[in-house]
């Protein structure tokens, strides 16, 4: 399954409005990443205005999210997609609404950069956060980019790596609990880093769930709740 | 990539041991002899049909059925069943033989001097064309409905009634009387029509005069019903209507239905087959064929590409 399909209907009208609902999807998706960067960047270098403007924008997002479901609703109704078609905005659909929560999730981590930043603490405390944040990142980005390419084995890389993120996410909550455990005059700043971390963790699994639509979209499977084994063995990946 | 490449392209899927039975007699028309490579496809018994031909309960079996119209091939080497209790669709664009197959089910191509039809055509395990078949009696069996409802120029009793009464279905009044009103019951139409049954059938409008025809196609018990195109002539309304019924037709027939309308087959069939330039190019459960169909011409055609 290529992209180029979706420009191959009979119907010229057609191929122009799945063009452009991609086209829509990804700029949603750029929206979505600026947000998560901008949020990232606010919690690691302790930029209250910053973590504040962040979550002031999430309405935009919303709307976004609403337009694209209208238009996927209108196709529904107008043109009865099927096969492919009918796939892509399944996967449209889905793939909107992780990005909205990611979306949410970036807009929590602008408030509690905020909240940090005032409790002036070295952003060195951070490094961790700055690492997992770099890493949901890519993978947000990875999955996008196999959206648009339509790229089932790069979604597939992205689906197995959550596990490390995971891992990770774990990490920094030990490491949180250690800190509070040995200060308590700590508690409220490591649970805001911790809670930071947890938005962070739930954002690799929106982007997992992005790259499972994308696997969906390829090979007309759904892989949610399978063995990566399974999975693998489904899509003839080694 | 090219039809013909891509009709290649189909995975070997075999689900039955074919037999060549008249090999010989099948010839490549003159338009087709420039495209060997199809020709060795087609020699060597490849360019199968993707998906599963056959049905867990057949009424009706085709094997490697061939149609010519003088020179011209309009149908290659299909092989399908079709299954008791289930509705099957028949899609593909126009030409790509749809409705010669259907007519071969009930020897329809008969009437055409042209047509030169080889293969097996099983109903029950019987040959529909062995010489002692009563086509009267195969018809009744295997009954039609057309794309222009067509019915008789006389009452409406009179339509229903005159396939029982030639076939000696019904021994007494009272017992035509049932077959009539049941058949009018069972096509939706009773409760229109109790009031006008001496009314012309032509008198009706379109999408009662297919359900008339749909009463006199089960008038006569008929194991299976094939439908050509039903609902192109009907609005939405009559077309829900018919479609109701060919739903509630299908737990006593199997039913064997042509359309263009792609929601139409996916709302009323169970398998769908796909014909493409006189080939069977895949057959499978409606479902996946809407969603994820397994050849690429499948797809095309269903999601409205150029082929
Ligand atoms: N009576 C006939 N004499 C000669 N050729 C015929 C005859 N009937 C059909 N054909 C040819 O056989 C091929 C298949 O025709 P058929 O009517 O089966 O197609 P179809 O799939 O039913 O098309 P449509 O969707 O337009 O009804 C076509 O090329 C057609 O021109
Ligand atoms: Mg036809």
């Amino acid at each position: 399954m290529e992209a180029e399909q979706f420009g191959q209907h009979i119907s010229r009208s057609f191929n122009a409005e799945l063009e452009n609902l991609r086209n829509e999807v990804l700029r949603m998706g750029g929206m979505v990443e600026n947000h998560l960067d901008m949020a990232i960047e606010a919690i690691v270098a302790g930029d209250s205005e910053l973590g504040l403007t962040v979550a002031g924008q999430d309405h935009k997002i919303n709307q976004m999210e609403v337009a694209i479901d209208e238009e996927c609703n209108r196709i529904l109704a107008t043109r009865g997609p099927t096969a492919t078609d009918l796939r892509l905005i399944v996967a449209v659909i889905k793939a909107i609404t992780d990005l909205e929560r990611v979306g949410d999730e970036a807009q929590k981590i602008g408030y509690l950069a905020s909240h940090l930043a005032s409790n002036q603490e070295p952003s060195g405390h951070y490094r961790e956060l700055s690492e997992l944040g770099e890493h949901v990142k890519k993978m947000l980005h990875d999955a996008l980019d196999a959206f648009l390419r339509l790229d089932a084995k790069d979604a597939l890389l992205v689906v197995e790596e959550d596990k490390l993120v995971d891992d990770e996410y774990d990490m920094i909550l030990r490491q949180c609990i250690s800190m509070m455990m040995e200060d308590s005059r700590t508690i409220r700043r490591f649970m805001d880093v911790s809670w930071a971390a947890r938005a962070l963790e739930r954002i690799g699994d929106h982007a997992k769930n992005i790259s499972e639509y994308v696997i969906y979209m390829v090979h007309g499977k759904d892989i949610r709740h399978l063995e990566l084994d399974q999975v693998r063995q489904e899509m003839g990946v080694e | 990539m090219s039809n013909e490449a891509a009709i290649m392209e189909a995975p070997e899927l075999q689900s039955e041991p074919r037999r060549i039975e008249d090999a010989t007699a099948v010839q490549e028309p003159a338009a087709k002899r420039d495209e060997p490579m199809m020709m060795d496809e087609e020699q060597e018994g490849k360019g199968h049909t993707v998906g599963d031909i056959t049905a867990a309960d057949p009424v009706i079996s085709v094997r490697n059925c061939n149609v010519h119209y003088d020179d011209t091939c309009a149908l290659k080497n299909i092989n399908l069943d079709i299954g008791r209790g289930e509705v099957i669709a028949l899609i593909g664009p126009s030409g790509c033989g749809k409705s010669t197959f259907l007519r071969c089910l009930n020897r329809m191509n008969d009437t055409i001097d042209s047509a030169r039809i080889t293969g097996t055509f099983n109903l029950y395990g019987e040959d529909i064309y062995a010489a002692e078949t009563d086509v009267v009696l195969l018809r009744a069996r295997v009954g039609m409905v057309f794309q222009k409802p067509n019915p008789f120029p006389k009452s409406i009793y009179e339509n229903v009634a005159y396939g029982p009464r030639i076939h000696g279905l019904a021994t007494s009044r009272a017992e035509m009387d049932d077959i009539v009103y049941g058949s009018l019951e069972r096509a939706g139409l009773l409760d229109e029509l109790k009031s006008r049954m001496d009314d012309r059938g032509t008198s009706l409008s379109g999408g009662q005069q297919q359900r008339l025809c749909i009463a006199r196609t089960i008038a006569v018990n008929p194991e299976v019903i094939l439908m050509d195109e039903p609902c192109s002539s009907l609005d939405p309304i009559a077309t829900a209507k018919i479609e109701d019924l060919i739903d509630e037709l299908s737990r006593n027939y199997a039913i064997a239905i042509i359309t263009h309308s792609m929601h139409q087959a996916a709302r009323v069939s169970r398998r769908t087959a796909y014909f493409h330039l006189g080939r069977l190019i895949e057959v499978d459960a409606t479902d996946k064929i809407f969603t994820n169909p397994g050849h690429r011409l499948t797809e095309d055609y269903v999601t409205g590409r150029f082929g």
